[in-house]
């Protein structure tokens, strides 16, 4: 703190015995600091924190749309732990994840290694791959789920004419054919984030590692397995955290593609409390659905963190 | 650069490649064809003969008309740039000071409130819609732009802030304590010395957070209700399906125009948009 200060900035006034520099309160690197953060303070503490406890203690009471509640203890979570579409809804989302999560990873990698080539048009179509990640989620999934129309869908048009099917597939009526239809969309969205933060990190990797351990002769598999691959494993792995984030706590697309059925077994979280909450007006029941994210999403995000950690100062 | 013989480049790289660009792209010709096609051939099951799905001789405009005429959906993008807009600068604001703070200022609680942003970082909207709706109420915002001007910055702030500090920590501190000893203050030093030079990482902060405000849904669904409040994405939702009734042509139209704002931002901006996308990564 006492470097710049000293030879030109002088001295001011003082002011119940403390001496102040020449510039008033802002001067001071504390007051500086606590001034710049505290709109952030202000909005983080109001939208974040308090609806954060508000959230917890309307899950300890029976409040509903328009009736204030009780304190009624741990009962909502009791209901909500014997309810089985709660459970199913629960199992869905860490499958989910789980499975969006490998898929983009992979498939994520493979795009970023074709983009990472040399070729003509490559600004254009790097351009255009990140499209579906800055459409609108609901717009474009309405555009998955008029191409999954149990009668006029365009996929089944496609598979009837390649010979593969003879009858038309219901792809959002039938459960597991709907979970998938999930997958396939949210794969779709989330791949080209992947791709492209996984690109600017190949673009880090210095081509001459890979040309020497050509020249040393390892193939393209080895060369990926022990030098890309270690390299990457920070971003990777970042990009992982935030994927897992948003796609545990997905809505509107399962809002949009089936609404939680058919007879709720795409529920996830956030659509269930979503239902129950708003769309019942069970207001405490729906905040304890919600809340019940937060010790799962936690423990993913530390031990992710965690790991992060250890390879960071590996 | 891509060695190997010739078809080992077409199975490797070109079908791959363009396997990969159809597939992502496929569902916004989808949406375009579709917004041209009349309803006559719109509804036509999917084994008719001589149907072919993905072209149509009679373009149309019929479906942009209904979606024009007889729906709000001016107003409601209009609605939804003002918010993004608005938040977005709200963000923009409280980010690049938080951002420059943490980065660039000593002080106590530094390391705290950093991880404390990071946290908050982590905390998707869907944990929160349901105290936050009460929340809404209760400061009677309900139904009004601002419920979702103040609340987007909750998700937007941690963001900026963590992309601001990481390029604050790019540029040298020299920078400023040669203004400072030239006898600029503190705040000085900052606006006129370091936010210039921070202008390209503002830009794609500012970027990255419209195309997130333009895309929420869950806050906007929830505390708006009157027609004229809504985004665009609450109003295609809730007015162009009416119990079991798609009206898939306006429908896609909503889906198209509602997307050129946020393409149109973008396709001038990509490179800071990747920027700010990697960076958010990078932190």
């Amino acid at each position: 703190m006492a470097s710049a200060r000293g030879t030109t900035i002088q001295d001011g006034v003082t002011f119940f015995g403390r001496v102040h520099k020449k510039g008033g309160i802002l001067e001071d690197e504390r007051w500086f600091a606590a001034a710049l953060l505290s709109p952030t303070a202000v909005l983080l503490g109001l939208f974040i924190a308090y609806p954060f406890f508000e959230g917890i203690w309307l899950s300890l009471t029976n409040t509903r749309v328009g009736v204030p509640g009780e304190f009624v203890g741990l009962r909502n979570f009791e209901k909500v732990w014997n309810d089985s579409i709660f459970r199913e809804a629960v199992w869905n989302t860490c499958w989910y994840t789980f499975v969006t999560t490998v898929i983009k990873l992979i498939l994520g990698l493979w795009l970023a290694q074709l983009l990472n080539r040399n070729f003509k048009g490559k600004a254009l179509v790097r351009a255009f791959v990140l499209l579906p990640f800055i459409i609108p989620t609901v717009l474009s999934t309405f555009a998955w789920k008029w191409m999954f129309d149990p009668t006029f869908s365009v996929l089944n048009w496609m598979l009837f004419h390649a010979g593969i099917i003879t009858t038309r597939i219901n792809w959002l009526g039938d459960p597991d054919l709907a979970f998938s239809a999930i997958i396939v969309v949210n794969v779709w969205r989330g791949l080209p984030f992947y791709a492209i933060s996984l690109l600017a990190g190949l673009q880090t990797i210095s081509p001459e590692l890979q040309e020497a351990a050509a020249i040393d002769g390892a193939n393209g598999w080895q060369r990926f397995r022990h030098i890309t691959w270690p390299l990457l494993l920070p971003v990777t792995l970042v990009v992982t955290l935030f994927s897992v984030i948003q796609t545990f706590a997905d809505f509107q697309l399962v809002y949009v593609l089936t609404g939680g059925g058919p007879a709720n077994a795409t529920h996830l979280f956030a659509t269930y409390a979503y239902q129950i909450g708003i769309g019942t007006g069970l207001l405490s029941e729906g905040a304890a659905i919600s809340l019940a994210i937060f010790p799962v999403l936690m423990a993913v995000v530390v031990l992710q963190l965690m790991y992060i950690r250890r390879v960071e100062t590996r | 650069m891509i060695e190997g013989a010739r078809w080992k480049r077409w199975v490797y790289f070109y079908i791959p490649l363009t396997v990969f660009v159809v597939v992502l792209l496929f569902p916004f010709y989808w949406m375009i064809i579709t917004t041209i096609r009349p309803d006559g051939e719109l509804y036509r099951p999917w084994n008719a003969r001589n149907y072919n799905p993905f072209w149509t001789w009679h373009p149309t405009w019929e479906h942009v008309k209904l979606l024009l005429e007889e729906t709000q959906f001016l107003t409601w993008l209009w609605n939804t740039m003002v918010i993004a807009f608005a938040s977005t600068v709200i963000s923009l604001i409280c980010g690049v000071f938080a951002g420059y703070a943490l980065s660039r200022l000593k002080f106590r609680w530094a390391g705290f409130l950093g991880t404390g942003i990071f946290v908050t970082y982590l905390v998707p909207q869907t944990l929160l819609f349901i105290p936050l709706a009460d929340i809404i109420r209760n400061f009677r915002l309900g139904d009004t732009p601002w419920a979702l001007i103040l609340t987007y910055p909750t998700f937007l702030i941690p963001f900026c802030t963590w992309l601001m500090m990481g390029y604050f920590k790019s540029i040298p501190k020299e920078l400023e304590e040669c203004a400072r000893i030239d006898g600029a203050r503190r705040w000085q030093a900052m606006v006129y010395i370091i936010l210039p030079v921070a202008l390209p990482g503002i830009f794609s902060a500012g970027i990255f957070a419209f195309t997130l405000s333009w895309n929420e849904f869950i806050y906007a669904l929830v505390f708006l209700s009157s027609s004229a409040e809504k985004t665009v994405s609450v109003g295609v939702v809730s007015e162009l399906v009416r119990g079991d009734v798609f009206f898939w042509g306006a429908l896609m139209a909503g889906a198209l125009v509602g997307s050129i704002p946020v393409a149109i931002v973008y396709s001038f901006f990509v490179e800071h948009y990747v920027a700010g996308v990697t960076g958010s990564v990078k932190g």
